[in-house]
């Protein structure tokens, strides 16, 4: 006990006694998140993901839009009738499905990226202006974010996506639209936990104006339940966008979007499973890597929640 | 109590108009003239156009056209849809039961499994059963249940033919609907057949709508269980010599089902999400497939009372959930 609580030890009084110093928060963080084996794999796939993402247009075997009229509907390689040119077989217009899930990992990965920076940016705001001011500004904010989060959140961005018409861009902004809420509240209840104590008055009272309070004194502090929640966001995001791109509201064919190419597909879900199985297991694979990924962070991030 | 209920009742109405409002100006975000949106290519004169904004009240002030809109909500009126020209509450309240009976299946069937596994998988924390409970109900929550349904219809419906592709009832069985519920509607007229084939057109969707709820109750349950099994008064039961069973099954499982009943509560938004797909799917006759045949067809004043109706029953179900729990846990009415 002692040891691990001298943060100000005095080196000169006995040197025979080791002294250790408290661990850097990263390298305990990575202590915590390295003992859950299910977010490490998480964190693998993605990054794995990831790297197909940005190196599609190298590692592709075929052009996402090429269609070889002579190998329509090619099975899957292990399977009667397949090819090494198709590994995964081809789609009911000749083209590759291996290329076109790998530049389709590029769309999803965007979709996460984008919809996470643009709703974490606005609710984040709105969250730092609900806890901080209080008051009206606080009720006007958190009734409409109650609002939004009294429609389901399908419903909220299905219908978003038809006003603004169908296409990725507009799929997006409404993926972002429907998910503002949870960050706006998250971000509220850790600034209210964090903007009494006593650091954040002694800046104040060192004259620190709301910006600076905001954004560099308590902002910090509230972090660690955004990043998980950003974390678990791409997923929703990616899991939206899909379905809207299912429904035909989201990317447009040829784009291959995996909810897209799923759809566009559908009645030859018969005679050739595999143009609608994998779109659907890249989904599911890369849903699923940033959920246990975002579950061990939220263990290696919130002491509170540990068990 | 009554106190109580009016408060969580009062603050409703807030989040009602707001929602009020969303669907009155989405209406208005969608690019073109209302009018002009009906008569499309055809073009209509001038002075017929104006007088129609007349009659409409389009020439009005934005906000008296809200509170227009506000008091004919009140009355029941939703307006008419553009393709049937039908009243677009009669739409919904035909197709509602629908969407009601599979939501409800899949949120039983969701418990059922979702409980029990729950409850086992915190008892036997660490087991390979626990990791098996946990890891399916983190890929079920996962799931992407548009595909799931796939390749549920290509299993058991076009490998095996165990349970039929699509709709409600085989179309040789004819039941007058009364309560708009298949089940008891089949059971009521007697019809046992035509009841087996209404059973097997829903166990498919209900699975599918149930898989996220199942998810989600399942990691529920289990961490409110292990929670309330490192209680003290667990110990104490135990210490007293109960047997495992009526620790678990009576001291430990009441605490815990607090937060897991708020949990089941708070699923009827994602089933009712949930529902557009699972009906688009299986072309199962209900509100969320009409939601979305009416965007293909621009059927914009449908869209908006669609929207709204089903908005409205969230915020009924979540408001019934509010008061029910307060019922059931004193701590809450009482508090400030």
């Amino acid at each position: 006990m002692s040891t691990e609580l001298s943060t100000t030890p005095e080196p000169a009084a006995d040197p025979a006694i080791p002294v250790s110093r408290p661990p850097h928060p990263l390298a305990e963080f990575w202590y915590h998140f390295r003992q859950n084996k299910g977010a490490l794999g998480g964190l693998v796939v993605i990054l794995a993901i990831a790297v197909i993402a940005l190196f599609a247009g190298l590692i592709a075997p075929h052009d996402p839009d090429i269609q070889y009229r002579s190998a329509i509907l090619t099975p899957p390689v292990w399977q009667e009738g397949g090819s090494w040119t198709f590994i995964l077989g081809t789609d009911d217009i000749g083209r590759d499905m291996m290329s076109r899930l790998m530049y389709g990992a590029r769309l999803s990965m965007l979709i996460g990226l984008i919809v996470v920076t643009l709703s974490l940016a606005v609710g984040l705001g709105l969250g730092l202006l609900a806890g901080f001011f209080g008051g009206m500004t606080d009720v006007l904010i958190m009734r409409a974010m109650d609002i939004l989060l009294a429609l389901p959140s399908l419903l909220l961005a299905v219908v978003v996506a038809a006003i603004l018409g169908p296409g990725l861009v507009n799929a997006m902004l409404a993926v972002s639209v429907v998910v503002i809420p949870h960050y706006a509240r998250l971000t509220r209840a850790a600034v209210l936990a964090e903007v009494n104590k006593d650091y954040v008055v002694a800046s104040r009272v060192a004259g620190a104006g709301p910006v600076r309070l905001m954004l560099i004194v308590v902002l910090p502090n509230c972090v660690a339940p955004l990043i998980v929640q950003a974390t678990l966001g791409f997923s929703t995001a990616i899991l939206d966008a899909a379905a809207l791109g299912f429904l035909g509201l989201g990317a447009q064919p040829p784009t291959p979007e995996w909810g897209t190419m799923l759809a566009s597909s559908l009645q030859f879900l018969q005679r050739a499973p595999w143009v609608v199985t994998w779109p659907g297991v890249a989904i599911l694979v890369t849903v699923l890597a940033f959920n246990l990924l975002g579950d061990g962070l939220r263990d290696a991030l919130d002491p509170k929640l540990k068990r | 109590m009554l106190r109580f209920i009016l408060t969580r009742v009062s603050l409703v109405i807030p989040t009602f108009l707001g929602i009020t409002f969303l669907t009155f100006i989405l209406i208005r975000l969608v690019p073109g003239d209302p009018i002009e949106v009906r008569t499309g290519e055809r073009g209509i004169a001038p002075e017929r156009l104006a007088a129609l904004r007349h009659e409409m009240g389009l020439d009005r002030p934005m906000w008296q056209q809200f509170l227009d809109y506000v008091g004919n909500v009140l009355h029941g009126d939703f307006g008419l849809s553009l393709i049937t020209h039908n009243s677009v509450l009669g739409e919904f309240l035909t197709l509602f039961p629908a969407t009601l009976e599979l939501a409800m299946c899949a949120m039983i069937f969701a418990t059922l499994v979702g409980l029990p596994a729950g409850i086992l998988a915190a008892v036997k924390r660490g087991s390979a059963f626990d990791h098996g409970v946990m890891g399916a109900s983190l890929t079920g929550y996962s799931m992407p249940i548009f595909w799931w349904g796939l390749l549920l219809i290509l299993f058991f419906s076009v490998q095996l033919g165990w349970t039929p592709v699509s709709g409600r009832l085989d179309l040789v069985y004819y039941v007058e609907p009364t309560t708009g519920f298949m089940l008891i509607d089949t059971l009521m007229a007697g019809d046992y057949e035509a009841f087996r084939s209404a059973l097997g057109h829903l166990v498919l969707p209900t699975i599918v709508l149930g898989t996220v709820p199942l998810a989600v109750v399942a990691r529920m349950t289990r961490s409110a269980m292990l929670e309330v099994l490192g209680e003290d008064y667990i110990r104490t039961a135990r210490a007293k010599g109960l047997a495992d069973n009526r620790v678990i099954g009576l001291h430990a499982l009441r605490n815990a089902l607090i937060p897991v009943v708020t949990v089941i509560g708070l699923q009827v938004g994602t089933l009712l999400g949930g529902a557009i797909l699972t009906e688009t799917i299986f072309s199962w006759p209900g509100v969320g497939k009409w939601l979305i045949e009416s965007i293909n067809r621009r059927d914009y004043p449908a869209l908006q009372g669609g929207v709204l109706l089903i908005a409205t029953s969230v915020i009924l179900v979540n408001l019934l959930v509010d008061v029910l729990y307060g019922v059931l846990n004193p701590r809450i009415r009482h508090a400030r």
